[in-house]
């Protein structure tokens, strides 16, 4: 049997239904779940979708953080949960002090909408466990505020526990060292700007998203 | 007793500032030269209940902490408004 896949949804969200058709398709089960409940109920794994939660006023992720769910999401990760939060998910994810550092606006002024090339740097987290370090994998990204940026203490801790998960190859929005996704201590949490539940289907151009997704639903089979 | 204040919220150097970059690049072309340093943030206003300005002050700069700033990429400066301390 497997196991259930919680999409977070805000007033705002406009990537759930990607997740669930996604997660769907790669042979697990999807459920949304309202941010104004208080439980999570039976899901063996949260992804907090993309979009844009409340309206991104304020900050991104900013006021989404107080949603009465993102308690019970983030008590889930304290007992070793996996979440992934993707673009907006993982905006949310740095707000909610689950993850380090923050996104930033774009170098370079642009809304960026294309495909990118990311390279798997670690297999040790909940998003990746089925790739190799090294793989590259063609996925979507889709923001204006991307930029990630830590301070250097953080930035040399990321990079001495292998918390770098994913790296851009040709890095498009100013990322401090590349960076396209990074895990917590626990390695359970993983929030990345690219949308791989929008590469896990040849016809959509590309199903390297997949082994990202599959990676997460090996946790919860 | 109620005092209103101002929360002026700037990024932090060395974070991008498009919209302040952009701005600035554009003044030439309206004729306006020597303008430099320019950057964009925001203001928050509110009317805050305190027993007096200091506490009217900190308890607005933990507000910015836990909320209204991301310490990450922004810097606040709190300040309580002249004349809106006594509404």
């Amino acid at each position: 049997m497997s196991g259930v896949v919680g999409v977070v949804v805000f007033p705002g969200s406009n990537c759930e239904m990607d997740c669930i058709e996604s997660v769907s398709h790669l042979g697990g089960e999807g459920r949304l779940l309202w941010h104004g409940d208080e439980d999570l109920g039976s899901v063996d794994a949260v992804i907090v979708p993309g979009g844009f939660a409340h309206g991104d006023y304020l900050r991104p992720g900013a006021i989404a953080r107080f949603s009465p769910l993102m308690v019970a999401v983030t008590r889930f990760a304290a007992a070793g949960g996996p979440v992934v939060g993707i673009c907006n998910g993982f905006q949310i994810l740095t707000e909610a002090g689950l993850l380090p550092g923050a996104l930033q606006k774009n170098r370079g002024l642009k809304f960026l909408c294309q495909p990118s090339m990311i390279r798997v740097e670690t297999s040790d987290s909940s998003l990746t466990s089925r790739a190799s370090t090294g793989d590259e994998l063609s996925i979507p990204i889709n923001h204006f505020e991307g930029n990630y940026t830590c301070d250097d203490e953080t930035l040399a801790r990321l990079n001495d526990e292998d918390r770098v998960v994913l790296r851009y190859v040709d890095n498009p929005n100013g990322s401090v060292d590349d960076i396209a996704g990074v895990c917590n201590e626990g390695r359970n949490v993983v929030g990345l700007m690219p949308h791989p539940e929008r590469a896990c289907n040849d016809l959509l151009g590309s199903s390297d998203g997949s082994v990202l997704l599959g990676s997460l639903l090996d946790l919860v089979a | 007793m109620k005092y209103t204040v101002l929360v002026d919220v700037r990024l932090r150097s060395g974070i991008a500032d498009p919209a302040g970059a952009t701005i600035e690049r554009a003044l030439p072309a309206l004729g306006y030269e020597g303008v430099s340093g320019v950057s964009v943030g925001k203001t928050i206003r509110f009317t805050i209940e305190a027993a007096d300005k200091k506490q009217a002050i900190s308890h607005s700069e933990d507000l910015c902490g836990a909320f209204l700033t991301n310490p990450v990429i922004e810097d606040a400066e709190v300040t309580v408004v002249p004349g809106g301390d006594d509404l």
